[in-house]
């Protein structure tokens, strides 16, 4: 082999070795984006409807998350089974009613003005088939809120004799174990892409609460893909 | 060519260029250079930015012509090796340099003393600002969090809401405090800028002089969703003013109930969350 | 330990491939580091796992991490054979002379104290975290060329212009003190080595360490702050941003043992003749840049401590609650930081100001003048770190000050703009490539440096501070100032170091490129700021995506002009090996009267000095002389 050609497979083996390390260098990064799931859309006969389930918990367990089990953390009902994913899409200009199971404990809210349902139909949700105008803020575990649309959702947890007894461990969980259920509708306008987060600063052992899972897409952060 | 025919040359080509353009910058820049018109302190930064700009235009021609012609006459010729003049410096010309960037230097110094402390300059001052302006002042507090803006009113009861509304023409008290982390609340087009540090209460004066929209901006990284913290307040006029913190009163009535008294700093417990 | 032989003669056959691999080498090293980074580990566990329930339950164990990193470090360091010295001694031993091998390409990948050989690893070193560092950039360009998240997670964005920020200030700062203030300041001043070699290595090694980290925080969630790492955001992040604080840390101490060997070496060294009037204005710049180093660093490594200890044993320095408070952490950040940045532009003055006399076969013109505006900068640069602080809520009083000394720095800096229209003036100029780059300096640091009036100027600044504004300022300063000279000396520079030369044209192709490419992806950053735009977003009003755009393809481009460069150096380096002449730029300076390649003891005998380097340029008449025969 002449030395040009020796010289040159070594450049070309570098090059390629770059070349993959920088591949996987730009993948790791890129491939940070969850799956963004659909909301399900029926049609009845007041016209058409979208139907977005979601649940809360406390932790998320080994199973949807390896490197977090113990993260609290979002999951949305897609063809009948929890879905990891904090990525939801839904039609514009619609109503969206949202039925969330909220699994987790009080924690408290850091702001408590934000006790208050905003920027749902009527300025209400509905607790466990009661409609109330606002929680009591020491009760809320996490929010719903969607800042750039204006709605902000208090979603109040279960109390801690609940939690002794009948507490739900990991991700996915049964409706026997100890939730609360609520319910609330808003309305979408343009399409866009609006980031939704929790106001609740529930990340146990981060400083205000507000490290790890409340700063990482995924579990207490997401997106609304309005299309 | 002799010296005197360089310098000559290129001051005069620099002298005509800075009589044309400083104008020009003044003129057709100035008037639409950011942030606009929309308060005093706006107002009172594009005065400024004028200024910077017409001094820094002399400068930055100054320097960039001379590049050009040093580029263009003071080369090598094709071919050849020869020397410069070998001139190691020339003290009357040090030192006039040197006095007039210093004179230039202070001046600006001065200047922007002078216009930080007539009005504030939308600067936040901190918790005992240098310069109260007098007469009325209308109390709001921003309250930046991760990731929103809450505004509350203490001469109204003290409520919260999410939106932020200012009468016009009337002296706004701005007290910017945060519940977490640094943020920045950048008013843009009343030229606000102050950081919402947690514990403190930063002081800033306005007047916003026009009705119009102005854009809310977080400007200072809080977390993932800085970019997402943004808002559109409104300059209404003192009729409209009224009537819509009324409608806030009773709209948020319920939130009301359960908010802690209004003080100047919030630290909400406990610091780290047990889970 | 290893007692082998140590320079190897012709006729003794070189060891076996096993027999060199074993020994203090870099896969010892990395070895070692990976054990050290498992017994940190281990031992972080045992600690915090049990007692610190908070750290257990969060599987934050931010503890372990640092730990980890320690004990990694010190096992790399000590496979490297830093600790061979030290321990010998101590024993009563001769040391190993393995450190002083003075020939063979294995020296490059170890600890090697001939200050030539450390030279030229940084060079490598440095460079490769620079194109790490630029590909971060062209993935955050990449994001923003679409107003909402598109390509990445709001996180993974945020650790991506971290890890830039972060990675460039680390590395760049020793961008031209590291390579070649090392290799050629001994040259220049007639001594044969640095003052304290094995420290010389160390600083190397460390930063090399520091790196390897900092691309670790992609395992442990990256890290939210951006390079500023502000309190208490700092605080609430995850794993990932111990590794930006271990980096950090080893970077500051980088820095400042580099200050301190440079300082001992340039008072302490000089050859008989050479005083400080005589000094090339480079060897100026490096001490000046020296001093700062050595004061400023420290700083940086006492609050990152302090930042550590809040995120693992809970104390309350920055925390609010506690009874802290984050603008203690701005300010001391901030303290070492402003002085950073002048460690940053001042060899890039240095650097021009030692390229233009032997491009326009002048003498320096203001010698003293530039001296003293470097020394200028070195002392006020102390006093202005509040401009980053105008709008944090600090005491109004202070504002006006901090306002007067930021604007008399500049002063001293214009004092070096006026030495080189000085220099330029009359000049017979030769426009090589180091000199494209050193004219493309002057253009680009009067850009920053003018911007630079605007934010130092409170009323304007409240418009500007955290915009993007900012941005194009330090860009045009640091990229425009600091990566141009850097590529200037590199070319200029190459040829002595390695006796090769590059290609002219693709080194031609390479400047335009890349200035035309810069000045089209910086320029409308301050247009972009001035229309609202903050800094560190991937969210923005949708009436700037233009713009955005523009800037985004300006700086693939510009990312492109890099890529000419490395296939220039792979071409002209390694397959065309182009012979260069000894001295092919005639410059009259002492490195460039030495050999290439350099022997190994630089000079045969110390040199005896008489003038400074800058005797160029043909005299001018003296009244009542003869007249100078003609075509002198």
């Amino acid at each position: 082999m002449t030395l040009f050609v020796k010289k040159l497979l070594g450049v070309g083996t570098a090059v390629a070795v770059l070349g993959v390390l920088i591949g996987l260098y730009v993948a790791t990064w890129a491939s940070s984006f969850p799956k963004s799931i659909a909301a399900v859309s029926t049609t009845t006969p007041a016209g058409p409807s979208t139907q977005l389930t979601l649940e809360t918990v406390a932790a998320i367990g080994p199973k949807y998350s390896p490197t977090h089990p113990d993260w609290v953390s979002y999951l949305v009902q897609s063809h009948g089974k929890w879905v990891h994913s904090t990525i939801y899409t839904v039609p514009a200009n619609s109503i969206v009613h949202v039925t969330l199971y909220e699994f987790d404990s009080q924690t408290g809210l850091r702001n408590p003005f934000l006790a208050q349902p905003e920027g749902t139909i009527g300025g209400t949700e509905t607790v466990d088939g009661k409609v109330v105008g606002s929680i009591n803020p020491e009760e809320a575990s996490h929010t719903f809120a969607v800042p750039e649309l204006g709605i902000f959702v208090p979603l109040p947890g279960i109390s801690e004799q609940e939690e002794e007894k009948n507490a739900c461990e990991f991700a996915p969980c049964e409706p026997s174990k100890a939730h609360r259920t609520i319910t609330f509708s808003f309305r979408t306008g343009n399409k866009g892409r609006y980031h939704w987060q929790c106001f609740v600063p529930c990340a146990a052992g981060f400083l205000d609460g507000n490290g790890g899972p409340m700063q990482t897409l995924g579990y207490m952060d997401g997106f609304l893909d309005v299309v | 060519m002799a010296e005197r025919n360089h310098a000559r040359r290129f001051g005069a080509i620099w002298i005509v260029s800075t009589l044309i353009a400083t104008p020009l910058v003044v003129v057709l820049l100035g008037p639409i250079l950011p942030p606009g018109n929309g308060s005093e302190q706006a107002s009172g930064h594009v005065t400024d930015n004028t200024v910077l700009m017409a001094m820094a235009t002399p400068v930055l021609l100054l320097v960039v012509i001379y590049l050009i012609y040093s580029i263009i006459y003071f080369r090598q010729p094709q071919g050849a090796a020869l020397e410069g003049p070998a001139v190691r410096g020339n003290a009357r010309l040090q030192t006039t340099w040197i006095v007039i960037t210093s004179a230039l230097v202070l001046s600006l110094a001065v200047y922007g003393t002078v216009r930080l402390e007539e009005d504030g300059a939308g600067a936040g001052g901190g918790p005992s600002p240098l310069v109260v302006p007098s007469g009325p002042k209308l109390p709001v507090q921003v309250i930046a969090q991760q990731w929103a803006f809450t505004y509350r009113y203490p001469t109204y009861g003290g409520i919260e809401t999410p939106h932020l509304v200012l009468p016009v023409n009337q002296m706004v008290e701005l007290n910017i405090t945060s519940l977490d982390v640094i943020h920045s609340f950048w008013a843009y087009q009343l030229g606000v800028k102050a950081d919402a540090n947690p514990n403190v209460d930063n002081i800033v004066y306005v007047k916003p002089t026009h009705l119009q929209t102005f854009e809310i901006r977080c400007a200072e990284l809080c977390g993932i969703w800085h970019g997402a913290m943004f808002d559109h307040g409104h300059v209404v006029s003192a009729s409209a003013f009224a009537t819509w913190i009324q409608q806030e009163q009773s709209t948020f009535a319920a939130a009301h109930k359960v908010l802690p008294p209004y003080s100047k700093t919030y630290i909400p417990e406990p610091t780290r969350r047990g889970g | 330990m290893s007692t082998t032989t140590e320079a190897q003669t012709p006729e003794t056959p070189s060891r076996p491939l096993w027999r060199r691999l074993i020994g203090f080498n870099l896969l010892s090293a990395v070895l070692l580091g990976v054990g050290g980074y498992y017994l940190g580990w281990f031992i972080g566990h045992q600690i915090s796992g049990k007692s610190f329930e908070f750290q257990a339950k969060t599987d934050e164990n931010d503890v372990a991490l640092l730990l980890a990193y320690f004990f990694g470090v010190v096992g790399f360091l000590i496979g490297l054979g830093f600790a061979n010295y030290p321990v010998s001694r101590l024993l009563g031993r001769p040391a190993s002379l393995r450190e002083k091998e003075d020939h063979g390409i294995g020296r490059y990948f170890g600890l090697c104290t001939d200050h030539k050989v450390v030279g030229i690893q940084y060079l490598v070193g440095i460079g490769v975290f620079f194109f790490v560092g630029g590909l971060n950039a062209m993935l955050i360009r990449t994001e923003l060329l679409h107003p909402t998240p598109t390509a990445f997670g709001p996180n993974q964005y945020l650790s991506l212009v971290g890890m830039h920020g972060t990675m460039m200030m680390g590395m760049m700062t020793s961008g031209i003190m590291g390579p070649f203030a090392n290799y050629f300041v001994p040259i220049m001043i007639g001594a044969r080595r640095m003052a304290f070699p094995r420290l010389e290595a160390l600083t190397f090694w460390l930063l090399m360490a520091a790196g390897f980290i900092l691309v670790s925080t992609i395992f442990f969630g990256g890290f939210p702050t951006g390079w500023t790492g502000y309190e208490p955001l700092n605080d609430q992040a995850v794993m990932g941003m111990d590794s930006y604080i271990c980096f950090f840390a080893l970077v500051g101490l980088s820095m400042a043992l580099l200050g301190l060997n440079m300082i001992a070496t340039i008072v302490t060294m000089r050859a008989p003749g050479l005083t400080f009037s005589r000094l090339p204005i480079f060897v100026w710049s490096v001490l000046a840049t020296a001093v700062l180093m050595v004061l400023a660093a420290p700083t940086l490594i006492a609050v990152l401590l302090m930042a550590s200890l809040d995120r693992t044993i809970n104390t309350s320095f920055f925390v609010v609650g506690g009874g802290g408070s984050p603008y203690l952490f701005e300010n001391l950040f901030w303290f070492f930081g402003h002085p950073e940045v002048y460690v940053l532009a001042l060899p890039g003055f240095g650097i021009v100001l030692e390229l233009l006399p032997v491009f326009t076969r002048k003498p320096l013109w203001g010698y003293r003048l530039a001296v003293s505006g470097m020394l200028g900068v070195t002392l006020l640069s102390f006093f202005v770190w509040q401009h980053h602080l105008f709008v944090s809520g600090i005491n109004a009083d202070l504002r006006p000050f901090y306002m007067l000394s930021t604007e008399i720095i500049s002063i001293p800096t214009g004092f070096i703009f006026l030495c080189v229209m000085g220099t330029l003036w009359k000049a017979r100029s030769t426009f090589t490539v180091p000199m494209l780059f050193c004219m493309a300096w002057v253009f680009n640091f009067l850009i920053g440096g003018l911007s630079g009036v605007f934010l130092s100027d409170t009323p304007s600044d409240t418009d500007t501070h955290g915009s993007f504004f900012v941005m194009a300022h330090f860009h045009y300063t640091i990229m425009g100032g600091l990566i141009f000279t850097f590529f200037a000396a590199i070319y200029y520079w190459v040829p002595k170091m390695t006796g090769l030369r590059f290609n002219e044209r693709l080194a031609k192709a390479h400047f335009w490129l890349m200035f035309v490419a810069f000045n089209s992806t910086f320029m409308p950053l301050f247009v972009l700021g001035m229309k609202g735009m903050p800094r560190r977003v991937s969210q923005y009003a949708p009436n700037l995506q233009g713009l955005n755009i523009w800037v985004s393809i300006s700086a693939f481009v510009l990312g492109f002009s890099m890529l000419i460069f490395l296939y220039n150096t792979v071409y002209s380096l390694i397959f065309v090996r182009l012979r260069a002449e000894s001295n092919p730029w005639r410059s009259k300076s002492l490195e460039w009267q030495v050999p290439t390649p350099v022997p190994v003891h630089n000079f045969e005998q110390i040199p005896v000095f008489d003038s400074d380097p800058y005797e160029y340029g043909t005299p001018l008449p003296v009244a009542g002389a003869e007249p100078a025969p003609a075509g002198a």
